[in-house]
Formats: structure tokens, C-alpha cells, sequence
């Protein structure tokens, strides 16, 4: 479900349901519905941040003068 | 066509002529029309004009030269002072009015070990002045970048040192590399186009510029006021990193970031996961923790709830009234145990009492008692008894029957 989501969105929903567990103050199912929430996306942080690599790209300017970017390989 | 009576003398020419010709043999000659000379400076004057003249020396010779505002002005050059040495580009021409040879200034470059320090003192002055380097002028580095732009050589060991500190620190990251030579006599604007074409292109959150160590000369790209205002130009921001700790360049005064190397630059540039990660294992404690209170506080409440309904149940009411009752009658037992023990104490008292007043102790000491045997009545007169009573005399071990004789 949240595969779509971007590190930096998941952590912060990952702190707003922490931020909101804290201030308390719901009814239980809502409360263990955070917490669960919460778990995926601190999941979903650390897969994010486990399987994550460097892109690098080249910048050049094509024919028309634009500046383009294109996949680098190093030697 | 001399005049007359000039004929018997080899032909004469004005001094204008001859100056005239002088210049133009000058001007016609391709060397002397571009033409670098190094030499001392001596007799250097700067007019209010902006003009310069000096005398370019060595050992044995020397040669005069004019450095116009306008060329100086093109050339951004350094301050000439007497005694510098430098290599002077211009053309060598004939200044008809005062009759001198002339050299026409272009550009000058320092020569030796001073020369590079005296440009960039001069450089970094100028740019100060200009308030370039002013720390109001500087921007805040993105905390999160997530695409970085980086100005460097492809070949350069930099490049990987950089791609790999932003690969283990920040992978989240995307690296746009806007590649110049960072050395030689094209660096300069090459690495002022690749960074103004980052800014072009626009996606860069962070620029780092920079490059490795090297001699000074290897490094003085980045000594250049192209680079200085490239640098000053960027909207995105500029991390410099150029050279070893010890290596200040201009790039550097001017960067909104300067970090001693390019791999520093590439550490300042962005995050550690590494914290990240510590902060999310916190964030899921935290999470764990506040469920776990949350369920303690519910299941406590639920306790107390539990209670209360117990205490409201008939059948807790009816075990409640067995207690009292159970209560009651223990104290009941208590209260009669003690009116009992109370009521032995004082039986016993009287009992003692009692004793003392028995009359079988004043018989113990020889004195009889003497009833009739009919109704026990005590007989204490003569007048009770008569003639055939029988009598019980009470003595302390036992009775002696008798009878009342006539």
C-alpha cells in the first residue's frame, strides 16, 4: 500500500502518527490503527533506505541548446 | 620632391617622415604586433587618467610601456608596482610626438613564486570590497537535497571520492555531474559555464564545486574571477571543496559552503542515513511504548470498571450481607466471651469471699453445728430442741447423730 510513498512523505506521517499516539487522547481502535500505521512506514523507511542507490546523471546541452540529462557511467 | 640646392646632398626626409616610417615598418611586423616580454618594472606611473607607464628592464636593456585604462580594464589586471616581474603581451609601435618606441600594453601576467599570491591577494580584495564574500550574501544549504549538482572533471579522483561519500551517506539522492576540465587555460570558463548551466537546468538543490589536491598552479582555476562569479551567481547554492585543508581559493571566499576537500564538500552536502536509522528504530520504540501504556491505562480502567460492576451485583451485595453478618457474630462471640469472663471473675471473687465467711472453718477450729435432723433448722437455743429430737452435730470430717435425752 505504501510502496508509493516516498521516504521523505513515510517519515513524515511516520511522525505525525507518533506525534498524534502521544497526544493521546482517541478511542482505542483509531489509537491501534496508528500504531500499525506507524510500523509500516518506519518499514517502510528503513526498506527504503536499505535498498536505495546513487543515481548519477551527466548534464550536456543538446541540439537546440537545452540542457539534458542522461544516465553516467564512470569508466 | 626635395626643393632646390638640396640636390648635392643624399635626400633628406622631415623628422615626421621619418617617425611616420619608423611606425609603419613597426606596425607591419606580425611579431612585434603580439608580442609578450618579460621583464622588472621600473619608473611606474598611474595618471588620475587611469593610464599606466612603465619601464619593462632587464640587465642591459629597456623598453618603454604604455598600459591604456581601457586595456586594463579588459584585463582585470593586478596593481603594477616597481620591481614586479612580468611578462607583458601588446604590440611594440612609434610614438611620433616624444620620439620613443613604445610597447602597447594588453594584458600582463606575474611571473614566479609572488605572482599567483599577489593576483589572488589582489582578486580577493577586489571581490571583498565588492562585498562578494559578505556572510549575509551566504544561503543555507538544503537540509534534504534530493538531487545534488556537482561541477568537476569526469576524470577527476574526486568524482568517485564524492559519488561514493553521497552514495553511503545519502542514497536517496540523485547526482546531476556538469562536467568541466578543472585545470588549464580553459577551466576557468568552462567550470563558470558548467555551473551556470546547472542553474539553467534547474533541478540541482545543492551545487558542490570542486576538485583534488594539486599544485597551486593545478588548483588556480579556481583562483579565477570567472569562477569567483559564477560562483556568486548561482541560485542554487555552492558548496566549494577544493584541495586539501590547507588550499583557500577564491571559489572558497565566495561559496555559501566551504569545505577543506571535496569529499568534506560531499559530507556537508547531505544527511547520514546512518542517523536516520537510528531515529526511526527510536520512532518504532516510541510507537511500541505509547501502545503498550495506552493498553496498560485501558486494561487498568477495565479493572476498575470490573470492580465496580462486582460491587453492584446482587450477588456481591448478598456475599457483602454474609460478611457483615459473618462480622456481627464474631463480635457478638467477643462481647458475650468477655461479659462471660468478666461475670467467672467475679464469681470467683465471691466464691473467696464466701469461703472466708464458711462456717466450717469456725468448726475446724473445734465448734460444732448442730441441726435438727427433722428439718435442718439450726439449733442455737436450748428452748429449740426437746427430749427424743434427733440431732445432726456437723463436725469438720463428717456428722454425728445424736439424741436429745429427758
Amino acid at each position: 500500500m505504501k510502496e508509493a510513498l516516498s521516504f521523505e512523505e513515510a517519515f513524515e506521517r511516520l511522525e505525525a502518527a507518533v506525534t498524534a499516539l502521544q497526544d493521546g487522547q482517541m478511542p482505542l481502535e483509531r489509537a491501534l490503527q496508528l500504531y500499525e500505521e506507524g510500523m509500516k512506514l518506519a518499514q517502510h523507511c528503513n526498506e527504503l533506505l536499505q535498498k536505495a542507490e546513487l543515481r548519477v546523471q551527466q548534464l550536456s546541452v543538446n541540439d537546440m541548446g537545452v540542457p539534458i540529462v542522461q544516465p553516467l557511467e564512470l569508466s | 620632391m626635395l626643393p632646390t640646392g638640396y640636390a648635392s646632398f643624399p635626400r633628406v626626409l622631415s623628422v615626421s617622415q621619418v617617425a611616420r616610417y619608423l611606425k609603419e615598418m613597426l606596425e607591419i611586423d606580425d611579431i612585434l604586433q603580439d608580442i609578450w616580454v618579460q621583464g622588472e618594472v621600473s619608473d611606474c606611473k598611474t595618471y588620475p587618467s587611469g593610464h599606466c607607464y612603465f619601464t619593462l628592464k632587464d640587465g642591459s636593456s629597456q623598453l618603454l610601456c604604455v598600459f591604456f585604462k581601457y586595456a586594463r580594464m579588459r584585463s582585470s589586471a593586478l596593481e603594477l608596482h616597481n620591481g614586479m616581474e612580468l611578462a607583458v603581451n601588446g604590440r611594440v609601435s612609434f610614438y611620433e610626438r616624444d620620439g620613443k618606441l613604445q610597447l602597447y600594453v594588453d594584458s600582463v601576467q606575474p611571473i614566479g613564486e609572488g605572482a599567483f599570491f599577489l593576483r589572488f591577494e589582489q582578486l580577493k580584495a577586489r571581490l571583498a570590497t565588492e562585498g562578494l564574500f559578505d556572510e549575509e550574501r551566504k544561503r543555507p544549504l538544503p537540509r534534504q537535497p534530493s538531487v545534488i549538482g556537482i561541477v568537476t572533471s569526469l576524470q577527476a579522483a574526486a568524482l568517485r571520492d564524492m559519488l561514493r561519500v553521497l552514495g553511503t551517506r545519502y542514497p536517496l539522492a540523485r547526482v546531476i555531474l556538469s562536467p568541466a576540465p578543472v585545470q588549464g587555460a580553459e577551466a576557468p570558463a568552462a567550470i563558470a559555464a558548467a555551473l551556470d548551466l546547472l542553474n539553467e537546468h534547474g533541478e540541482a538543490e545543492v551545487i558542490i564545486v570542486g576538485r583534488g589536491g594539486g599544485s597551486i598552479e593545478e588548483l588556480w582555476a579556481f583562483n579565477d574571477e570567472i569562477v569567483a562569479r559564477a560562483i556568486a551567481r548561482s541560485r542554487i547554492p555552492v558548496i566549494s571543496g577544493v584541495g586539501h585543508e590547507v588550499d583557500f581559493t577564491i571559489a572558497d571566499f565566495v561559496a555559501d559552503y566551504r569545505a577543506s576537500t571535496p569529499t568534506a564538500a560531499a559530507t556537508a552536502a547531505v544527511p547520514d542515513i546512518a542517523d536516520w536509522q537510528a531515529d526511526l528504530l527510536v520512532k518504532q520504540q516510541t510507537l511500541v511504548g505509547l501502545i503498550q501504556e495506552l493498553l496498560e491505562d485501558l486494561g487498568s480502567s477495565l479493572k476498575h470498571v470490573q470492580r465496580d460492576l462486582q460491587r453492584a451485583s446482587p450477588r456481591y451485595q448478598l456475599e457483602s450481607r454474609h460478611q457483615q453478618l459473618d462480622d456481627l457474630t464474631a463480635l457478638l462471640q467477643t462481647h458475650v466471651q468477655y461479659i462471660l469472663s468478666l461475670q467467672g471473675e467475679r464469681l470467683r471473687g465471691a466464691a473467696l469471699r464466701l469461703h472466708s465467711l464458711s462456717p466450717l472453718l469456725t468448726i475446724a477450729r473445734g465448734y460444732a453445728v448442730v441441726r435438727l435432723e427433722a428439718d435442718h433448722t439450726l439449733v442455737t437455743s436450748v428452748q429449740q430442741v426437746k427430749p427424743g429430737d434427733e440431732l445432726t452435730i456437723q463436725v469438720t470430717d463428717g456428722n454425728i447423730h445424736a439424741d436429745v435425752r429427758p
